[in-house]
C-alpha cells in the first residue's frame, strides 16, 4: 500500500515538460469557456487526495485539462466530455453525482430530512399549542405576572 | 420507540464506519472491465519503426502492464513479471509518459518481460485505458475484452489467487 | 532524555485522568464530599503533566532531536525556529497531544470557573471531562505515541509539509481544537445534569458561557482554516466541501443549534431534553471528525497519515462514549418535564425551527460526506460527492434559516402575533427587497439567487439595527448614546453582533460566487492581461532564496486606468525533498474586492501561466467570521453568568433583558 502511495505521488509530481501544457486558452465563444471552466471544477482528479482538476498540480490532471480543453474547442458538449471521463474512470470522477437509482437517497435524502424535520416541528408545536390553549397553571400565571412587572 | 430508532441508526453508523476501515478509498474499480480494449496505435518502444496496436492483444489471454522507468513500485513487480514471461505468459507493455532512452535503459538493467511495448510519451493512450497510477495490470481475454484490472505492484498472492487462474480459464474457454 | 520525561508525564497524566474520572463521579453518587473535592486537584495535576509532556515535545523539536521519530518525520535542521515550534502539531501524534493539552486546559478552566457551583455538579462535570481525557490519553499512549524513539537517529529530519509552513497554520489547529474540545465541556455539563437528574434553568445557565466560548473558537478555527486555504493553496477557493472541512462544519451546525436551544432552556425552561441531546450530538460529531481525519476511511487533502489500528480505537471510543451517553439519556431524560408552553408563533417556536433546520443541514452534510463510504461498503461502486452537490442541497435549507434570524429576535417569548409583527416590520421587508434587488446591479449582472441572498442579508442587518434602536429608545433612564449602549447586556450585543456577522458573511458568499472572475493565461514578460477593469502586467520572474526553500518570484504590476497602484509578487516555491512545488499567491486586498495572482507553470523563454482572479467582497467574508467570533466571546463574557451562579437561580425565568423590544 505504501509503495502504491509513493508511486502515485511520483506520478502526481512528474515533470510534464514533454507536453505542451498551458498553451494559452482561447475559446471560440464564451459558452465554450464557461463549459470548460465548469467541467474542470466538477471533475475529480483521480490521482490526488481530493481535488478537482482545476485545483490539482498533478501531471495527470494537466493532461486531462488539456483533453477537456481540446474536446471543448472541437465543439463537444458537456455530456460528451463527461461520458469520455466516466467511461475511463467511472462515476468516481464526477463531483456532481449522476441521478440514478444508487444515488436517489443521496439526492433526495436532504429533502426527506427536511420533510421529517418539518413534520416533527409541526407535531411539537401542535402539542405545545394544545398545552398553551389549556391555559396557564397557577405557577405559570405567577411567573407571567412577575415577567410583566419587571419590564420597564 | 424513538430511542430504539436512534440506537438503531447510531449502530448502523458505527457499523458503516467500521466497514469503512477495511476499505481502500483510493482503489477505483475500472469501468473498462468487461469491455473491449481501447483502440490505439503506438510506436513500438524498442523498435523505432514498428507499431503496436490493440489487435496485438487478441488471440490468446494476456497481460497488459502499464509501467515507466520513473515509477518506483514498477521495480518492485519487475521480478515477478520476468518470472511470468519465462513461464510463457504473454505480457504486453505500455510505457507511460517516459523517455525512450530511460525506458530502454530500465529494461536493459532489469530484463524485458514484454512481447511488445507501446511507447506512450504523451500519456494519451494511458488516459484511454483509464490509467491513474502506475503500475497497472490488465488481464485481457483472447477476444480482446478486458477481464480484470489490478492497480499497484503485483504480488505473488494476487497472481496465484486471481490472475493466473483467470488467464487459464480464459484460454480454456477459447480453445 | 526529554522524550522519556514526556513519556513519564503522559503516563502520570493518564493516571490522574483516571482518578479525575472515577473518584468524583463515585463520590457524587455516594455523597462523599472528600472524593468529590479531589476533582479540581486531579484536573490541575493532569493539566500540568500534559503541559510538561507538550513542553518536552517542543524542546525536542527546537533542539532537533531526530532520535524522536515524530520529530524526524516532521522537522529538519533548515526549518526556521518558529516553524519548528508549530511543527509540533503538524502531524497526527503531536496534534493529538495539543488536543489533550487543550482538553485538560478546559478542565482547569472549568474547575476555576465553577467554584460557586454545587459540589456534586462540579465533581460530575470534571469527572466526565476526566473520562474524555482518559480516552484521548489512552489513544495517544497506546496507538500514537509522539515520543517513540527512532534509533539510530537520522542526521536530518524530513521536512514539515510546506503547506503548513505559514502563519495561518500556526493558529488554525489550536483554535479549531479549542472549539472541538470546548464542546466536551457542554457535553460534560449535560451528562452531569443527567447523572444528577437536575436538568433545570440553572444547568442551562451554567452551560451557556461554555457553549458560547467553544462556538466562538470553533468559528474562529474554521474561518482561519478557510482564510489560510484561500491564500495558501493558490487557487482562490475558500471552502471545498472536503470531508475534513465537513467534519468541522457538522459540530459547528449542531453547536449553533445548541447555543440557541440553551437560550430557550435557560429563559423558558423548555427544550431541556432536546438541549441535552444536542450537547451529546455535538460532542459525538467532534469525535466523528477526529475519526474521519485520523482513520483513513476518507481521502482528503487534510487527512493525516493513517493506520487502521488508530481507526479502530477511535471508533470504539466514539461508539462507547456516544452509546453510553444515549443509554443514560434514555434512562434519565424522559423524567425531565417539558417546561413552559408556548404558542405556535413565538420566539420558542422560531428557535425550535432554527434547531430543526440546523440539524437537517448537519444531516445533509453528513449524508454527502458518508455516502461514498456507504456505497463502497455495500459494493455499489465508487462515487464522489463534491461542491456541486453540497451547494445544490445546502442553499434551500439555509435560506429559510437565515430569514428566521431576522424574525427571531423580533418575536416575543411565549406568544406573538405574526400579522402584527409583519406589519411592524413591513418597511424593513420592503427595504430589504429593494436593497437586495438593486445591489447586484452595482456589481454586475442580476441573478435571482444572488439577489435573494442579498435580500436576506439586508433583512438580517436591518432587523438587528431596528432591534438595537428600539431598545436604546426604551432605555430612557440613561442619558447619552454611549450610556444607553452601555446599558445593553453583553449577551444581547454578542448575539446581535454574531447575527450581523452572518449577514456580512452572506453578502460575501453571494458576491464572490456570482461575480468572481478568473483568467488563466500565458504571459511573456511585458505582456499584460485585463480582468474586471484591472490591468495586470507581468514583468517576469527572478529566483529568490528563502530560509529553507528556493522560489521563482513573479513580478506583476497592477494598474487601473493607466495608473499603477500596486505590484504583486506571487511565488512558486520548491522545498528540497518535496516533489510538488508550492504556489504562493499574492493578493491585493480591498474593502470591496481582492485581486489575486498566482503563478502556474513555466512555459520556457520566460513565459509563465499566470492565474489572475478578481474576487469581490472577500474581506467581508473574514470580517463576518470575526464578528461572529467576537459576538460569541462577548456573549460568554456577560457578567450575569458569573454572578448568577453564586445564588440559586429561579428556574425558567431569567432576567427580562433579552425579551424582545422592551416593554410594550
Amino acid at each position: 500500500m505504501r509503495r502504491l502511495f509513493a508511486c502515485l505521488l511520483i506520478l502526481a509530481a512528474m515533470p510534464v515538460a514533454a507536453i505542451p501544457v498551458g498553451t494559452p486558452l482561447e475559446f471560440a465563444n464564451p459558452a465554450q469557456e464557461e463549459q470548460y471552466q465548469t467541467l474542470i471544477r466538477e471533475l475529480r482528479c483521480t490521482v490526488c487526495q481530493n481535488q478537482s482538476l482545476v485545483d490539482s498540480n498533478a501531471g495527470l490532471a494537466r493532461d486531462l485539462r488539456r483533453n477537456i480543453y481540446q474536446m471543448t474547442r472541437a465543439g463537444q458538449d458537456r455530456e460528451q466530455i463527461t461520458e469520455f471521463m466516466v467511461s475511463r474512470y467511472g462515476d468516481f470522477v464526477l463531483y456532481r453525482p449522476p441521478l440514478q437509482p444508487n444515488t436517489y437517497l443521496l439526492w433526495f435524502g436532504p429533502f426527506l430530512f427536511l420533510l421529517v424535520g418539518v413534520l416533527v416541528l409541526v407535531a411539537v408545536i401542535g402539542r405545545q399549542r394544545r398545552a398553551h390553549d389549556r391555559g396557564l397553571s397557577a405557577e405559570e400565571r405567577a411567573r407571567l405576572a412577575e415577567l410583566t412587572r419587571q419590564r420597564p | 420507540m424513538r430511542l430504539v430508532v436512534s440506537f438503531f441508526v447510531f449502530g448502523l453508523l458505527v457499523l458503516l464506519l467500521w466497514a469503512g476501515l477495511g476499505l481502500n478509498p483510493r482503489e477505483l474499480p475500472s469501468p473498462l472491465v468487461g469491455r473491449p480494449t481501447p483502440v490505439f496505435e503506438l510506436p513500438e518502444l524498442l523498435d523505432g519503426e514498428g507499431r503496436f496496436q490493440h489487435q496485438a492483444l487478441r488471440g490468446q489471454a494476456s497481460l497488459f502492464n502499464v509501467w515507466a522507468s520513473w515509477c518506483v513500485s514498477c521495480r518492485a513487480e519487475h521480478g515477478l513479471l520476468m518470472e511470468l514471461a519465462r513461464a510463457g505468459v504473454p505480457i504486453y507493455g505500455l510505457n507511460y509518459k517516459d523517455t525512450r532512452t530511460e525506458a530502454i535503459a530500465y529494461l536493459r538493467r532489469g530484463g524485458n518481460p514484454y512481447r511488445a511495448i507501446g511507447f506512450d510519451a504523451a500519456g494519451q493512450v494511458g488516459i484511454d485505458w483509464g490509467v491513474y497510477g502506475t503500475p497497472e495490470t490488465f488481464v485481457i481475454g483472447p477476444d480482446g475484452v478486458i477481464r480484470y484490472k489490478h492497480v499497484g505492484p503485483l504480488s505473488r498472492r494476487v497472481l496465484t489467487e486471481t490472475i493466473l487462474p483467470l488467464l487459464q480459464s480464459l484460454d480454456g474457454a477459447a480453445s | 532524555m526529554n522524550a522519556e520525561l514526556g513519556q513519564v508525564a503522559l503516563a502520570l497524566a493518564l493516571s490522574l485522568a483516571l482518578v479525575q474520572a472515577v473518584l468524583p463521579i463515585v463520590g457524587a453518587a455516594r455523597g462523599n464530599p472528600a472524593w468529590m473535592r479531589i476533582a479540581p486537584y486531579a484536573a490541575v495535576g493532569q493539566f500540568f503533566m500534559v503541559a510538561l509532556a507538550f513542553a518536552c515535545l517542543v524542546a525536542a523539536f527546537v533542539s532537533s532531536d531526530f532520535s524522536v521519530r515524530y520529530v524526524a518525520s516532521h522537522s529538519n535542521l533548515a526549518l526556521p525556529t518558529h516553524y519548528k515550534v508549530t511543527a509540533v502539531w503538524g502531524g497526527h501524534e503531536g496534534s493529538l497531544l495539543l488536543w489533550v493539552l487543550m482538553l485538560s486546559g478546559w478542565g482547569v478552566a472549568v474547575s476555576l470557573g465553577s467554584r460557586s457551583l454545587p459540589l456534586t455538579m462540579t465533581a460530575r462535570v470534571l469527572g466526565v471531562m476526566g473520562l474524555v481525557s482518559l480516552g484521548f490519553l489512552a489513544f495517544m499512549i497506546f496507538t500514537s505515541n509522539p515520543f517513540d524513539r527512532l534509533l539510530p537517529a537520522p542526521l536530518d529530519g524530513r521536512d514539515l509539509n510546506p503547506l503548513l509552513q505559514d502563519p495561518g497554520m500556526i493558529f488554525h489547529p489550536p483554535l479549531l481544537y479549542m472549539g472541538y474540545v470546548g464542546f466536551s465541556v457542554t457535553f460534560a455539563f449535560a451528562i452531569a445534569a443527567l447523572l444528577g437528574g437536575r436538568l433545570d434553568a440553572a444547568w442551562a445557565r451554567w452551560s451557556r458561557p461554555w457553549a458560547a466560548v467553544a462556538w466562538a473558537f470553533l468559528t474562529f478555527g474554521i474561518g482561519l482554516g478557510s482564510w489560510w486555504a484561500y491564500y495558501e493553496l493558490g487557487w482562490g477557493g475558500w471552502w471545498f466541501w472536503d470531508p475534513v472541512e465537513n467534519a468541522s462544519f457538522m459540530p459547528w451546525l449542531t453547536g449553533t443549534a445548541l447555543l440557541h436551544s440553551l437560550a430557550v432552556s435557560e429563559k423558558r425552561g423548555s427544550f431541556k431534553s432536546w438541549t441535552v441531546m444536542l450537547a451529546i450530538l455535538t460532542f459525538a460529531l467532534t469525535l466523528l471528525g477526529a475519526f474521519l481525519v485520523r482513520s483513513g476511511v476518507i481521502t482528503s487533502v487534510h487527512a493525516f497519515a493513517t493506520d487502521p489500528e488508530r481507526g479502530v480505537f477511535l471508533l470504539a471510543f466514539l461508539a462507547l462514549s456516544t452509546g453510553l451517553s444515549l443509554a443514560l439519556y434514555a434512562w434519565r431524560a424522559p423524567k425531565v418535564g417539558m417546561g413552559g408552553s408556548f404558542a405556535p408563533f413565538s420566539r420558542e417556536s422560531l428557535l425550535l425551527s432554527n434547531n430543526v433546520l440546523l440539524v437537517v443541514a448537519m444531516l445533509a452534510v453528513m449524508l454527502g460526506t458518508l455516502y461514498p463510504l456507504a456505497m463502497d461498503a455495500l459494493g455499489l461502486g465508487k462515487i464522489s460527492v463534491g461542491p456541486p452537490y453540497f451547494e445544490r442541497v445546502f442553499a434551500p435549507i439555509m435560506m429559510p434559516l437565515l430569514f428566521l434570524i431576522g424574525l427571531g429576535s423580533q418575536t416575543r417569548w411565549k406568544q406573538d402575533d405574526p400579522m402584527t409583527l409583519l406589519w411592524k416590520l413591513r418597511w424593513l421587508l420592503l427595504a430589504s427587497l429593494v436593497i437586495g434587488g438593486l445591489w447586484p446591479f452595482a456589481v454586475g449582472h442580476w441573478s435571482p439567487l444572488t439577489s435573494g441572498s442579498l435580500m436576506i442579508a439586508a433583512w438580517i442587518g436591518l432587523t438587528v439595527l431596528r432591534d438595537i434602536v428600539t431598545r436604546l429608545q426604551g432605555n430612557a433612564g440613561h442619558r447619552g448614546l454611549a450610556a444607553r449602549l452601555g446599558s445593553l447586556k453583553p449577551s444581547y450585543l454578542g448575539m446581535q453582533m454574531a447575527h450581523t456577522g452572518i449577514a456580512v458573511f452572506l453578502v460575501a458568499v453571494a458576491m464572490v460566487m456570482s461575480y468572481e472572475e478568473e483568467r488563466d493565461v500565458r504571459l511573456v514578460p511585458g505582456e499584460s492581461v485585463e480582468v474586471s477593469g484591472y490591468d495586470f502586467r507581468f514583468q517576469g520572474t527572478s529566483r529568490v532564496q528563502g530560509p529553507n526553500y528556493s522560489a521563482e518570484r513573479g513580478v506583476v504590476e497592477v494598474s487601473r486606468d493607466g495608473r499603477v497602484f500596486t505590484t504583486l509578487y506571487p511565488e512558486k516555491r520548491h522545498h528540497p525533498g518535496q516533489e510538488m512545488p508550492m504556489t504562493n499567491a499574492a493578493l491585493d486586498r480591498g474593502l470591496f474586492r481582492d485581486l489575486y495572482v498566482s503563478l502556474g507553470d513555466p512555459l520556457g523563454g520566460g513565459a509563465w501561466v499566470v492565474r489572475v482572479y478578481y474576487k469581490p467582497y472577500m474581506t467581508w467574508m473574514w470580517s463576518g467570521c470575526l464578528l461572529m467570533v467576537f459576538g460569541g466571546l462577548l456573549a460568554a463574557a456577560d457578567r450575569r453568568y458569573r454572578l448568577a451562579s453564586t445564588r440559586r437561580v429561579a428556574p425558567a425565568v431569567g432576567t427580562t433583558s433579552t425579551s424582545p423590544a422592551g416593554g410594550r
